[in-house]
């Protein structure tokens, strides 16, 4: 065995210098090796374990944790495991969706980090033999009175432009909040969702003595090196020597890549045994992750691996996480066939090497073995147990809810209008092609977005939701509400909620307060999940977002896709007729802890979260559902942040339409964020058919009316506000905050 | 009526444009940017995309794909050439269209729905719609500015060339041009996407009128 590339470090010198703990392995986990191998691993093998040990890669701190998830039921074809999960949608289709974060590579370079961030979970979905239909982002970023916040929302918002236009697939919608944690550590979670016949489903594994394992796409470089490294530690604005480990991305080139692993799903399905795009640890993760999975071996021959840079060692080669690369397993004798298809399209497809049965991950390199690890120890870190413990501030909250000040309701409408998590987002969506495809029947800006499935009746609803200050105050009923909220955003467009990727964002798991908050998130979306049969069939973990010991919320993103059987049944936010009446759906209580208006007022969260009752939400969601079906509501809007006052105005707004209503509680209760609650509107011939359904779960507030004045009387007072006048300040206020 | 949907390395509404043409009962096929011959075609679409990425100038080197010469040899044919966005962009860079689309005046992407106001009804693209309508039409672009000398743009009005303009000039285009077609009437480029706005499920059908111009055009040289 070769001990010394290109003056790579010696073996001994790896051991004394612990080189290795700049890449994130712990001396246990270095001295584990050793005693595994029987020897001291070289350069390149400490270096593929470190990727692979990776939290990001590995799951090592968080698998205890994800194990718990729900991920079975009638639909589910494919769980947690592969690329992407896969539903049965009926008629021999499928929906393919997952998650992924790329919230480290967005701070250091906003538009790169965010671009390949699509550029990945696209890649993700394809490779499953699907094609891509929609992306959905759910962005996090600091108050936008800071510059640099400015400027990393500005780059991300252009990087995903940049890529998601270029490459073909609409944006269709997400949600974007801001909040000081995320100031360090902005979040760029993107969703991506795609649609198959059944019969094209791949798998990513590597099967079959002999058959070979095939590079397609980009060229590799030495972008993104040890990323997944990069992307398990937390930041310290004292280092800033991490730009080097961003990738760059090319959305032309993974058009080509993805149009020709399409059409290679379609025109040889027979030939190709598995199919892994490279994503985190580059080609060392997909291919070890190919053959461990299927029990087999894998040789590579490292100098065959295209390469766009000269004297790339086989630690660079290995590590690398250069965008548009998928590696393909195709059965031996057959590779021609596949490798005439993808340089018809100008791609490079090379036969890298091959699989074998000794269990064994071997890298040749300039004619040497550069690496020789057995394949199973390789892909199966040792699991940690992490010590958890409640946050301290958690015990110390007080069960007062906050009192909203309300001396000048009028006022405190249009502030919090204004507030930019509120503050309609037209300004930073208006940037991605939402219509491209021309399947996009509900656009960004309503509860969930809507995509038809050309050549059915059927469309699929997709959402992402979470609001993190209510986990920050109690991370498991937090995250049922933000398991609800998604599936309350689905139902309002008349789609049945189907299933769940999610987006686990969290602070450094080393921290016992952090691991509980995981421990307690994951288990809030489990026990809700189950309860609306939705199960958990993909996702994505990005811990130690922290930056200088400033942890983020916990902020558990959660991804949810609808089924909508009749596409004429679709139901949007805004007021449809004048004269319409309107309904809301749940009851109204003291919410205020975590709300917007306690941001906004005290500028601090604080407080025991307010009562979150399933019984309810579930009575809420069935209602909505079944009166969309029975075509009887004109317009449906799931209740969330800023309360019943902000959905009327969202309704307003979307309909150029005003409202005339009269609630039975005090101003303050036009902003409680009581969860299960919906506003709708009823034309006049199906308001009796509306209301014995409803029974006592809807209360009737008042009208759509078609002057320009919103009216609101509460048992305090009658409050009037001009339409256009309060349009201008939601729609304005985000791009006049950019700007500032 | 035969048509020829191009499909550029890059391309992305090409199958928009295919199902939209199809949905109006045309015989559409798509047809790689790689072929060199539109033999047998009435009309060919050069559809919307980033054409080789566009990271030079968009379009710039779309136009050397060898199905460009046939494009070219199709149009001074008399056969029907239409560019949606990254196609008129293409068709630009041809000189199949006169003028040049630039970046817009406020620079990014925009993706929106705009009303346009029918310029010329009298052409083979809108004589379909009424005289005085407005129509909503998508658009998304980063780079559809239209521009022009002052000469060109003189002789665009005086020849009525100019068949669609922004009712609210989103881009910054000269005299609002959306879309104008050659002075022969058979090559037509504009940057919104009519192809986007012809099935009531996706809550917008103004684009129809387009398709059914076209075909009108067509049936009745037939």
């Amino acid at each position: 065995m070769t001990t010394v590339t290109n003056n790579e470090l010696t073996p001994e010198q790896v051991r004394d210098s612990k080189i290795y703990t700049q890449w994130g392995l712990t001396e246990a986990e270095y001295e584990l090796i050793v005693s595994e191998l029987k020897r001291l691993p070289n350069f390149t093998e400490t270096g593929i374990f470190s990727g692979m040990w990776s939290e990001h890669v590995s799951y090592k701190k968080s698998k205890p944790i994800l194990r718990k998830f729900w991920s079975t039921n009638e639909r589910v074809l494919q769980g947690p495991g592969e690329g992407a999960g896969i539903l049965d949608i009926g008629d021999g289709q499928a929906v393919v969706f997952k998650a992924e974060s790329h919230n480290h590579p967005s701070f250091v370079e906003p538009y790169e980090g965010a671009a390949t961030g699509v550029g990945g979970i696209l890649r993700d979905i394809f490779s499953m033999g699907a094609q891509p239909i929609a992306v959905l982002d759910s962005l996090r970023f600091g108050e936008l009175d800071d510059a640099h916040t400015r400027h990393i929302v500005d780059g991300v918002i252009a990087g995903i432009a940049g890529y998601g236009n270029a490459i073909g697939i609409p944006t269709v919608g997400g949600e974007i909040s801001f909040d000081p944690v995320y100031a360090g550590n902005p979040l760029v979670n993107v969703m991506a969702v795609g649609l198959m016949d059944q019969a094209a489903m791949q798998v990513g594994q590597a099967k079959g003595v002999g058959n070979s394992i095939i590079y397609v796409g980009a060229k590799t470089g030495r972008d993104g090196i040890n990323g997944a490294s990069f992307a398990s530690a937390e930041f310290s604005t004292a280092h800033e020597s991490d730009r080097s480990a961003v990738q760059v991305g090319d959305p032309f080139l993974e058009k080509l890549v993805m149009d020709a692993t399409l059409q290679a799903v379609r025109e040889h399905s027979d030939i190709i045994v598995g199919i892994q795009d490279m994503g985190a640890a580059g080609l060392l993760s997909s291919s070890s992750e190919m053959a461990a999975k299927a029990g087999m071996g894998i040789t590579l021959n490292l100098d065959s691996v295209p390469q766009r840079e000269t004297n790339m060692t086989p630690y660079e080669l290995m590590l690398s996480e250069s965008q548009e690369r998928m590696l393909l397993v195709v059965k031996r004798g057959e590779e021609q066939a596949i490798i005439d298809l993808f340089q018809a399209a100008d791609l490079d497809a090379v036969i890298i090497g091959n699989v074998t049965d000794n269990g064994r991950y071997i890298l040749t390199f300039d004619d040497e073995i550069v690496a020789d690890v057995p394949i199973d120890f390789l892909t199966h870190a040792p699991k940690q147990n992490l010590p958890m413990a409640e946050p301290k501030r958690i015990a110390g909250f007080s069960s007062a809810q906050f009192e909203p000040a309300v001396n000048d309701v009028k006022q405190t409408i249009l502030d919090l209008i204004a507030q930019p998590t509120i503050a309609s987002k037209t300004a930073l969506f208006r940037h991605f092609d939402s219509m491209v495809r021309a399947d996009t029947a509900i656009k960004p800006g309503g509860d969930a977005s809507l995509v038809r499935v050309r050549g059915t009746k059927k469309a699929l609803a997709m959402t992402t939701d979470v609001n993190a200050r209510y986990l920050y105050l109690d991370p498991f009923v937090g995250a049922q509400m933000a398991v609800a909220e998604a599936a309350r955003n689905i139902v309002a467009t008349g789609a049945l909620p189907i299933g769940i990727t999610d987006g686990l964002n969290f602070g450094s798991p080393d921290n016992p307060e952090v691991y509980y908050e995981l421990d307690q998130a994951a288990a809030g979306i489990n026990a809700l999940a189950k309860q609306l049969n939705t199960p958990i069939i993909s996702g994505n973990v990005s811990l130690y977002n922290e930056t200088d010991g400033q942890a983020i919320y916990p902020t558990p993103m959660i991804g949810m896709v609808g089924l909508l059987s009749d596409i004429t049944n679709a139901t949007t936010v805004d007021f449809k007729h004048a004269g319409d009446s309107i309904y809301v759906i749940g009851e109204t209580n003291d919410s205020f802890n975590g709300s917007e208006i306690q941001k906004m007022q005290h500028g601090e969260l604080t407080g025991q979260l307010f009562a979150f009752d399933d019984t309810a939400e579930i009575a809420a969601q069935k209602l909505v559902y079944s009166a969309i079906s029975k075509q009887l509501l004109s317009s449906a809007h799931d209740l969330s942040e800023g309360g019943l006052i902000v959905g009327l105005l969202e309704s307003s707004f979307a309909g150029d339409l005003s409202f005339d209503v009269q609630t039975k509680q005090a101003d303050k209760y036009l902003f409680a964020e009581t969860p299960s609650r919906f506003v709708v509107s009823v034309a006049a011939e199906k308001a009796e058919a509306f209301e014995q359904l409803a029974g006592t779960q809807a209360t009737k507030i008042g009208i759509v009316t078609d002057d320009d004045v919103l009216k609101v009387v509460t048992t305090n007072q009658t409050i009037m506000l001009s339409r256009t006048a309060t349009k201008k300040v939601y729609q304005e206020s985000l791009a006049c905050q950019l700007k500032a | 009526m035969k048509a020829a949907v191009i499909s550029f390395p890059g391309s992305n509404c090409d199958f928009d444009m295919l199902y939209a043409l199809q949905d109006f009962g045309v015989d559409a096929q798509i047809i790689s940017a790689k072929k060199n011959d539109l033999t047998g075609f009435d009309a060919i679409f050069l559809p919307g995309g980033f054409s080789y990425g566009d990271y030079l100038r968009t379009g710039a080197i779309a136009h050397f794909s060898p199905i460009m010469s046939a494009v070219t040899q199709a149009a001074n044919a008399g056969k029907l050439i239409v560019g949606v966005c990254n196609g008129f962009q293409i068709l630009t860079e041809a000189g199949l269209l006169p003028g040049q689309l630039l970046m817009n005046a406020t620079p990014g992407f925009i993706c929106d729905e705009v009303e346009l106001e029918i310029a010329n009804p009298n052409t083979a693209y809108t004589n379909a719609y009424d005289n005085d309508d407005t129509i909503l039409i998508p658009i998304a672009h980063g780079e559809g500015n239209y521009f022009a000398d002052e000469t060109t743009l003189d002789k665009l009005e005086e020849n009525h060339q100019i068949v669609f303009r922004y009712v609210d000039n989103p881009n910054g285009s000269a005299h609002d041009i959306a879309g104008i077609m050659n002075e022969k009437g058979n090559v037509f480029g504009m940057m919104p996407h009519p192809e986007r706005a012809v099935d009531q499920v996706t809550g917008n059908i103004d684009g129809q009128k387009f398709f059914k111009s076209i075909l009108s055009g067509i049936l009745t040289k037939a």
